[in-house]
């Protein structure tokens, strides 16, 4: 190769050296003197009105020094995606009169010493009075289901005046009446959690002209950044963020969770507040991949061409919207896989439970959407007695072919690709397979 | 109960410091000692992101009680390079991208340098078994299961 200085020659990672001797610095390798300790009571309960929040005992704790509620936080309400548009606010910092998930943060106890600040956490005394919970999707669609969050007022988020994200291309009933076979089949995953070695965690130090420094393993400075100040109520320039360099993310640190809490704790008591996950809350409550039912009926022709699909997909959003809105339209427009499919109906619907709240991973929306899309070609191959390749090779998309959100396919591949792997797993295509081109004559 | 005195001699130092009764060697480490490379990454054995060398061995420092090593030897990985002079694990982790958020890295240096001391030439498999109780959850461990056999080539 030549004329290139980069392609073709090993680089190292800018980050290398420090990781190798030691000095790479994680937010938590900062230990500020005065640095004071936060932990959170949580929610022992899916759905449930707080009817009462004693925290005297936890006050008389030995080394406590603080006891955070929902009062405590100026705006308390918010959702990640504000800045883009997206609405409602419909999370609390911390619990308000209702919680809806286990695992809730209801009151953040700060000490000395972390083990103080657990013992104060264990002593808050929450009065519960149990409300109707709803783990299922399609139960929380139902009609007369328990309402997961008022602030949304339905079980689903509502995408411009719409109960779900859809596409409407061509005429998939006719589809079905013409076809010769209809498979309808129903796929499922559960929740993914990204567990990271390092946990979610931020040490926030005030500063001696006013600001706030927050030290964060966050995968997005600028959405906490903003999000922070405006829970906050202070402009954007009383915060900055000392972050990038992450143990692990994968998507799991892309919520703003632990910096808002520990700047108003830091703001309330003058001093460096850390607040970190440990492995049990890591596991419990950060957001993980959604869970998502997804159910396909397909209209297909005796020689493979499929001719109809529709989709219906469920993304479970958990108590709280956070980035499942924006996954759940990334699974929209991924459908119906790179396939150049005549007729597509689908409704992918954003859906609110008493679950933990989900949130970004690797590829959300699209992955599971994936596993879903190709399982099913698998077993439309398998029905049909054909070569799998063969069914994708006759429906794959090529160049200039409208896909289903009406623009032209371009830049498309996926015949080269599958002619390439079924070369290097030795795997005969006919001639006729062979020859075919992404690029339409 | 009250702290007791401690005494470590860590990457060639001699220590002498205050812990707290059942404080972790790990503890001891970071908050004592300021020493960071070593990570809590589960505070409960399972994730191998804070392990040292006690006596030349590698141990989950979240798990020793730091009052029952009383005069051991303690490496950790600030105590490996010679000044900015690389040793052959770190150079060979460094030159094989063998790591990525690094989050890991000083466990699994650790833990090669004990399974080298022991074992100068060991096979791919007696590396996969050292490094078993090291988690690297951006699953880069072929990459470090080919530094660490390239380090003790490096070695010969």
């Amino acid at each position: 190769m030549t004329g290139y200085k980069v392609i073709g020659s090993a680089v190292q990672r800018s980050d290398a050296l420090g990781h190798v001797t030691g000095r790479t610095e994680f937010f938590e390798d900062l230990n500020p003197p005065g640095l004071l300790h936060l932990k959170m009571a949580r929610s022992e309960r899916h759905h449930a009105r707080l009817a009462g929040i004693d925290t005297s005992e936890a006050e008389k704790t030995k080394g406590v020094v603080r006891i955070l509620t929902a009062d405590d936080i100026p705006n308390n309400l918010f959702t990640p995606l504000k800045l883009i548009g997206v609405e409602p606010d419909d999370e609390p910092i911390l619990a308000e009169g209702t919680v809806r998930y286990r695992g809730e943060p209801i009151c953040a106890v700060i000490a000395e010493t972390e083990a103080a600040a657990y013992e104060g956490a264990a002593k808050v005394v929450v009065d519960y009075e149990d409300l109707p919970a709803v783990f299922d999707v399609e139960e929380a669609l139902r009609e007369g289901a328990p309402i997961v969050n008022e602030h949304q007022r339905t079980n689903f988020f509502t995408y411009e005046g719409h109960h779900c994200r859809r596409i409407r291309f061509g005429d998939v009933e006719q589809a079905f009446a013409q076809a010769d076979h209809v498979f309808e089949w129903r796929y499922q995953s559960a929740p993914i959690e990204h567990a990271p070695t390092e946990t979610t965690g931020c040490i926030v130090v005030p500063q001696a002209d006013g600001r706030l420094r927050i030290h964060s393993d966050t995968q997005a400075c600028f959405f906490t950044l903003d999000n922070t100040a405006l829970i906050l109520g202070t402009p954007f320039n009383k915060l900055r963020i000392v972050g990038g360099t992450v143990g692990g993310g994968f998507g799991g640190k892309v919520d703003v969770v632990v910096e808002p809490v520990s700047c108003v704790a830091a703001m309330l008591t003058g001093r460096p507040v850390k607040f970190v996950y440990n492995r049990r809350e890591e596991m419990q409550v950060s957001s993980p991949r959604a869970a998502e039912r997804i159910i396909i009926k397909d209209a297909v022709m005796s020689g493979g061409r499929i001719t109809g699909r529709q989709v219906t997909l469920y993304v479970d959003s958990g108590a709280y919207a956070r980035h499942s809105p924006y996954g759940t339209t990334k699974a929209a427009a991924h459908l119906p896989g790179p396939y150049a499919i005549p007729n597509v109906w689908a409704d992918c619907h954003c859906v609110f439970t008493n679950r933990t709240p989900s949130s970004a991973m690797r590829g959300f929306g699209v992955t599971i959407a994936d596993f879903a899309l190709e399982s099913q070609m698998d077993r439309i191959a398998r029905a049909l007695d054909m070569d799998p390749l063969q069914l994708r090779l006759i429906n794959a998309y090529r160049d200039g072919d409208l896909t289903a959100h009406r623009k032209p396919a371009e830049g498309t591949a996926l015949i080269e690709v599958i002619q390439k792997a079924a070369e290097m797993v030795g795997h005969d295509l006919p001639a006729e397979f062979q020859e075919m081109s992404s690029w339409q004559s | 109960m009250p702290s007791s005195v401690v005494n470590l001699t860590v990457n060639g130092r001699e220590q002498e410091f205050l812990a707290r009764p059942a404080e972790s060697l790990l503890t001891s480490l970071r908050d004592r000692l300021g020493l960071m490379a070593a990570k809590r990454g589960c505070a409960q054995g399972s994730c191998g992101t804070c392990t040292v060398l006690v006596d030349d061995k590698p141990v989950m420092s979240c798990l020793v009680a730091v009052e029952t090593i009383e005069a051991a030897e303690v490496r950790t990985l600030e105590g490996v390079a010679d000044g900015e002079r690389l040793d052959e694990v770190q150079q060979a982790f460094l030159d094989g991208f063998a790591t990525q958020c690094g989050f890991c890295t000083a466990g699994m240096i650790m833990t090669a340098e004990a399974l080298l001391a022991e074992n100068p030439d060991p096979t791919h498999d007696e590396v996969v078994e050292a490094i078993s109780g090291n988690v690297c959850r951006c699953t880069g461990y072929r990459a470090i299961v080919a530094a660490i056999l390239d380090a003790a080539g490096r070695r010969k």
